[in-house]
């Protein structure tokens, strides 16, 4: 469904150098990124802010070009044949909407099958499916701009799917979304490549999407493929475990302990990584033991921690 | 059927959506048609037959003018600059139609809403007031062929400006040029008919020309038979020339492409 080897895309940005002479740099967005997506597949893509994620999306839809490397989609080059491509895939960008604000959401639907070319029967069952599934009912006479970010987001979704396309690309769907609305998005889309078999390529920072949805995870940072593979391979590997912020009643020298990794000292405060096997309690008991403690946080490692962690194991990760 | 009738219906029904502002607008264009009609009044008062008008003219040609700024956006750019600077860009480019089309759709059915919303209260008001000069049947077949004209050159002008925000991290400085260039050339502050000698020249051979200027000589009788056909000529040629100019400006655009904001 997707190939892309040995791909780069690099953009030249312009410094001041002088008063009038500017100089020139160019920075590699992406980096001789390599990978395989096979129909079918639920495959989730992460990474940091700034990362090359929606670069990679960019290009593998058609609208940036690479700078090097060959990227195919459904067989097809997609700066190239971006239009017959647009045709057989379905695109969401979480920040951004297909939809037009003024009018109600029944209507830009209606534009979008005139847009991809859909007949008029097809059109009527597949929205009837997408209204059912997505429980948009209640608010397709509804104009865009009145809607929540849940049920807008559905609506992109369903934007993106009336086509019926073979691949569907989400470029962080499940920004900003509550917890109700996010698990609504990711059933359907659970459902969407299991029943359908849509293949679904999806970037995120939300790793509760990942966890629900994909096996398989592709990690990228600073433009470069730093993991690919199964999501328990990658707990396994990389145990980013979680994080306990501790406040002393004053500045202590960094806290030695088993188990327990020092990664920041500000002040009084400091904060201790624990893996996921350490028993905290036990911790918070031990540093009690030692100094005044005043306040004490503990959370999960997020995707940062994560990715953080991996950079420095990326050596002992079998590519 | 192709997209763009749709693109079109609905951008007349999303530029119809919110009516009370179009009236508000239209209420200031009027507003502004008084005090521009007796600047002009003063001036032909004092230089009668100037540049080949009389008062009559001159004063159709200002209440005509304040009618068509709405259809022919004198004064606002593309949406589409908002949307490259954003970044929503990013979905038009994604669609498997063509970037110029869609806007140049989106633009016609906002032109229409316009012309359905703005135009009639200057034109009422100034017939109330004063005298204008009533167009005849010829004349008014002709400026229908020259409004949608128009609207082409301007929307062919205001897409190249928009598109330049593809280069440009900022591109108000742009905007604000363009806007003066449109106000001054199209003769919205002044007829380019008073301008003298070789600035005269220039400004009449201008694209913005095309814009307000061209469309209102047709409306007043000032361009009949072989005159016509080259007025007309003058603005189609200068369409299809900028829109042209336009293609050619999307491959590029989109061949160094860099969309703000991830």
């Amino acid at each position: 469904m997707i190939e892309v080897a040995g791909v780069g895309k690099s953009f030249t940005v312009r410094r001041r150098a002088g008063r009038i002479r500017r100089s020139r740099t160019t920075v590699a967005a992406v980096d001789d990124v390599s990978f395989e997506v096979a129909a079918g597949e639920f495959v989730g893509y992460l990474g940091p802010n700034g990362a090359g994620k929606s670069t990679t999306i960019k290009m593998l839809t058609g609208i940036l070009t690479p700078s090097s490397g060959s990227v195919r989609v459904c067989g097809l080059d997609p700066s190239r044949q971006r239009t017959t491509l647009a045709r057989r895939i379905g695109v969401v960008f979480g920040q951004r909407t297909t939809l037009w604000w003024d009018l109600p959401l029944r209507d830009s639907l209606t534009l979008i099958r005139h847009l991809y070319r859909v007949d008029a029967a097809a059109h009527r069952a597949r929205l009837a499916e997408l209204t059912g599934l997505l429980e948009l009912g209640p608010f397709l006479d509804t104009p865009v701009r009145q809607l929540s970010l849940g049920q807008r987001m559905r609506g992109d979704l369903a934007a993106a799917l009336l086509h019926d396309p073979e691949l569907l690309v989400l470029d962080e769907p499940t920004i900003g979304l509550d917890v109700v609305s996010k698990a609504t998005v990711r059933e359907f889309l659970a459902r969407l490549n299991s029943e359908r078999g849509t293949t679904i390529l999806l970037t995120t920072h939300d790793l509760g999407d990942i966890e629900r949805l994909c096996r398989r995870v592709m990690i990228i940072d600073h433009g470069r493929l730093a993991y690919d593979g199964d999501l328990s391979r990658l707990r396994a590997t990389v145990d980013a475990g979680r994080m306990l912020v501790v406040e002393f009643a004053r500045p202590c020298p960094p806290i030695s302990l088993p188990d327990v990794i020092v990664e920041r000292v500000q002040g009084p405060r400091q904060w201790l990584r624990l893996p996921r096997t350490a028993n905290a309690a036990a911790v918070v008991a031990a540093l009690a033991d030692r100094h005044e403690v005043r306040d004490i946080a503990l959370r999960d490692a997020d995707i940062e921690d994560v990715v953080a962690r991996l950079y420095r194991q990326v050596g002992t990760l079998a590519k | 059927m192709s997209v763009f009738p749709w693109v079109a219906w609905y951008a007349l029904r999303r530029y119809t959506a919110y009516p009370l502002s179009s009236v508000a607008e239209s209420v200031t264009n009027t507003a502004f048609a008084f005090m521009r009609a007796y600047v002009l009044l003063a001036l032909w008062q004092a230089r009668p037959a100037l540049g080949g008008y009389d008062v009559t003219d001159a004063i159709t040609f200002c209440f005509l003018t304040q009618a068509m700024i709405g259809p022919v956006q004198i004064f606002r750019g593309l949406e589409l600059s908002d949307r490259i600077r954003s970044g929503d860009v990013a979905i038009d480019l994604y669609r498997p139609v063509g970037l110029q089309g869609w806007w140049l759709a989106d633009d016609l059915g906002r032109a229409t809403a316009e012309l359905l919303l703005r135009s009639g209260l200057p034109m009422v008001a100034g017939m109330l007031v004063f005298t204008l000069r009533p167009a005849g049947p010829w004349a008014l077949a002709a400026f229908a062929l020259a409004l949608p004209l128009a609207v082409l050159v301007s929307f062919a002008i205001r897409y190249l400006v928009a598109l330049a925000a593809f280069w440009l991290h900022d591109d108000r400085g742009l905007q604000a040029i363009a806007l003066v260039m449109s106000l001054f050339f199209s003769g919205m502050i002044l007829p380019l008919v008073v301008f003298p000698g070789w600035l005269g020249g220039i400004a009449r051979a201008l694209p913005w020309a095309a814009l307000i200027q061209v469309p209102a000589d047709i409306y007043l009788g000032k361009r009949t038979g072989s005159d016509l056909v080259a007025a007309l000529g003058f603005q189609a040629a200068w369409a299809v020339a900028l829109l042209a100019a336009g293609a050619l400006l999307t491959v590029a655009a989109r061949r160094k492409l860099v969309i703000h904001g991830g």
